[in-house]
């Protein structure tokens, strides 16, 4: 290993990223776009959501449940309708998410003590936000209900209440529960696979198939340094970006870092060997770039985007997939992510997701350097 | 011309399917990804991992946590006898929420006062929380409601016989049972085809420029119409028999109805791909090496499918950006995709987006031809 051999490689390297504006341009601006892309248009925050009334009753009673339903944050009632074809049409494109229907004997109903029943009609297509329609639908016709109650009691002399059991909510680490602070944080992931697997695969997916990798191996360099001479100037790329997606996470979305610095910077540097190494292996095995491309995308983004917990609760997730979750690397530094930056975890209770990062980067460096060497030979 | 053009589709034929490798990368990805995603995407929520300190030890107290611990939304990992371990269980992600019953709540409740439920909850993952949250609050009103019941039967058993009360009757439209996989599966069939056909279509044409050979192509008799024809025909082909493949697995192996139309699903499918290849043509006249054409399609795919509401209703993000999705054929397409699986609806719903799309393709299509006459020239 000779460093003047390595750092000519890694210089001709830096030479071909810095020559190709574009790819240059791009990827110092990925992160910042990836970031501005997760942090505004990725949200659960579910409010005003449009709600078609049909009131067949018509009475003040009606009225009365329906005007806390316009007063809701949730709901927006955007049409009153008069016939059942006019609301299924609504739901079925899209105009309305629900149909609240009142039925004609709701005040006569509520009159005589018996149990008077609104229907809602939701559109569950989307089931997260028909959960949530039909959650704060039943608080609203609940709370109406207890009020309803509590007027008859008092009307007859009794004592009751309206709420009895009050519910006080604490909302640690993200006590705004920003969607931006759970979803920030893992982007860093995402940035790390696309440049660490992709670029670099197909760089020297490149190399092959133009016919450059047999010149290069004609020359006194050896395997070890063309290796680290091609991984160095993307390694130095990918520890800029974390720094950059840090700075947007902190001072513009204003997520909250609790942790510490240097323990990013290590996992991060840890878990931008294993892309590396990924990326230099496709590399190896697919010789095309189009192969490499796709077999990166299958390898690395894919599991950083779906698996590592980024967007989906692992524990939610099939038994099986929990399993497989458990062998990909990008689940370890997600998880370390979202406690350094969230929760401020001290470093020594990190070493469950710490100590397997670290061993993907020693085993899989190992495994690319490998892989390569018999390639020459 | 026919005969030029029956010569160039010859050739890109057998160049898409010439080796294993080139056959694997056009149906292995698109099948894995299906098969994760149809597992890993949800934002259902069951079995929260949940521990409760009881101070109180009242019937009253045992009566709502026997509640928490009968629903399938939570896990009860177990009773706490003082507060601080509140913190260790959630500061180590052992558990996702904790309640904690205060002493004098049995006495609070009976006195007619409101009798705080304290809820504490890990909001890292924020939309957990929030859902979790959902849950707790529905939970603690039916045992409101059961109690204030309870309560007026120990004053009067007559006046319970007449106690006006409203329900809510809710009826799930489309997908009753509110399955997340039911809502993730038609939209895997759009962002699929989308990633696929993309990438193919300008690899495809950049890759000839890369290698030097459309040079050699370009001093042929062929006209660029006819070599645009050529390249664009077998991804058409290639993209409607993905479309097939995938829909057809997620009938089949996931259980997803599938209630409307077949010819429905291949309009929308066909004026989709139109999109898509004009995407792809656009992004190879921009680019000049096949490592451009990927980062450069990466950043088309990535806005394209977060903004297309697959994943997070549009209505959430800011209004700005409400109006940049509308540009995203893919938005569309979701539309018909999930309007034919599960709502079943046909042409009479469905035409704006089919408008839409043709619109947006035939003007994509427009400029990339334009585009690369030029590129050529």
């Amino acid at each position: 290993m000779s460093f003047t051999r390595f750092v000519a490689v890694a210089r001709k390297e830096v030479i071909q990223i810095l020559r190709d504006t574009r790819s240059l341009s791009i990827v110092i601006l990925m992160p910042v776009i990836l970031v501005l892309l997760f942090g505004y248009g990725v949200s659960l925050d579910l409010k005003h959501l449009p709600v078609y009334v049909w009131d067949r009753d018509g009475s003040q009673q009606s009225q009365d449940l329906l005007k806390r339903f316009q007063a809701s944050d949730y709901f927006d009632v955007v049409r009153v309708v008069s016939d059942y074809p006019t609301l299924v049409r609504a739901i079925d494109d899209g105009r309305a998410k629900m149909g609240v229907v009142i039925p004609w004997d709701f005040s006569r109903r509520l009159h005589d003590g018996r149990t008077a029943q609104v229907q809602a009609l939701v559109d569950a297509s989307d089931d997260n936000t028909a959960n949530v329609l039909i959650g704060y639908s039943q608080a609203l016709v609940q709370g109406y209900s207890s009020q309803v109650q509590l007027d008859w009691l008092r009307k007859r002399g009794q004592s009751g209440q309206l709420a009895p059991l009050s519910v006080d909510t604490r909302t640690w680490y993200n006590e705004d529960l920003e969607s931006s602070a759970f979803i920030i944080p893992g982007v860093l992931a995402l940035v790390m696979s696309v440049i660490g697997a992709f670029l670099t695969s197909l760089t020297i997916a490149r190399e092959w198939e133009r016919g450059s990798m047999e010149q290069l191996i004609s020359t006194p360099v050896t395997a070890l340094e063309v290796m680290l001479g091609k991984l160095v100037p993307y390694f130095m790329i990918g520890m800029f970006d974390v720094v950059v997606c840090t700075g947007l996470a902190l001072y513009w979305f204003r997520v909250p870092f609790r942790g510490s610095f240097a323990t990013l910077l290590f996992s991060s540097a840890l878990f931008m060997v294993v892309v590396l190494s990924l990326g230099f292996f496709i590399s190896v095995i697919a010789k095309s770039q189009l192969a490499a491309s796709q077999i990166a995308l299958v390898v690395t983004f894919l599991p950083a985007f779906l698996l590592s917990g980024f967007l989906y609760a692992i524990e939610q997730m099939p038994v099986v997939l929990q399993w497989i979750t458990r062998i990909l690397p990008a689940r370890y530094y997600v998880s370390i992510l979202k406690q350094v930056f969230l929760k401020g975890t001290p470093t020594q209770f990190l070493y469950a997701d710490l100590v397997p990062l670290t061993i993907f980067a020693i085993v899989l460096g190992l495994l690319a350097t490998g892989a390569f060497h018999k390639k020459l030979i | 011309m026919i005969a030029r053009l029956k010569q160039m589709l010859i050739k890109e034929f057998i160049q898409a399917f010439r080796d294993k490798r080139a056959r694997f990368i056009l149906f292995v990805p698109p099948i894995v990804q299906m098969l994760i995603f149809g597992y890993a995407a949800t934002f259902e929520i069951q079995h929260v991992p949940t521990v409760i300190l009881d101070l109180d030890h009242s019937q009253e107290s045992r009566e709502l946590v026997s509640r928490f611990s009968s629903s399938p939304y939570f896990n009860v990992q177990g009773y706490l006898t003082n507060h601080r371990e509140i913190g260790d269980f959630i500061d180590q992600g052992k558990a996702t929420v904790a309640l904690q019953i205060d002493a004098g709540f049995a006495q609070s409740l009976s006195k007619g006062q409101t009798a705080p439920l304290q809820v504490i909850v890990d909001a890292t993952n924020s939309n957990t929380a929030l859902i979790a949250a959902g849950y707790i609050n529905q939970i603690a009103m039916g045992f409101a409601h059961d109690y204030q019941q309870d309560h007026i039967y120990r004053i009067s058993p007559q006046l319970i016989d007449r106690l006006p009360n409203v329900q809510l009757e809710q009826r799930p439209w489309y997908n009753p049972d509110l399955r997340s996989r039911w809502f993730f599966v038609p939209g895997i069939v759009g962002s699929l085809t989308l990633v696929l056909v993309t990438t193919l279509t300008a690899f495809a044409v950049v890759r000839e420029r890369e290698i030097g050979t459309l040079e050699q192509i370009m001093v042929t008799p062929i006209r660029p119409a006819e070599f645009i024809l050529g390249k664009t025909i077998p991804f058409f082909l290639i993209g409607l028999f993905d479309v097939s493949l995938i829909a057809t697995l997620g009938t089949l192996w996931f259980q997803v109805p599938f209630r409307g139309r077949v010819i429905v699903l291949f309009t929308g499918a066909i004026l989709f791909l139109l999109c898509m290849l004009g995407v792809g043509l656009l992004i190879s006249t921009v680019s000049s090496t096949q490592q451009q054409a990927m980062v450069t399609s990466f950043f088309f795919i990535m806005p394209a499918v977060v903004f297309s509401g697959f994943g997070f209703p549009i209505s959430t993000m800011p209004p700005w950006l409400q109006y940049l999705t509308y540009l995203s054929p893919l938005r569309y397409f979701l539309v018909v995709l999930r309007g034919t699986y599960l709502k079943g609806v046909g042409f009479e719903i469905l035409w704006p987006q089919m408008l839409a799309m043709a619109v947006l393709g035939t003007s994509l299509l427009t400029l990339a031809v334009l585009r690369f006459h030029k590129a050529v020239d």
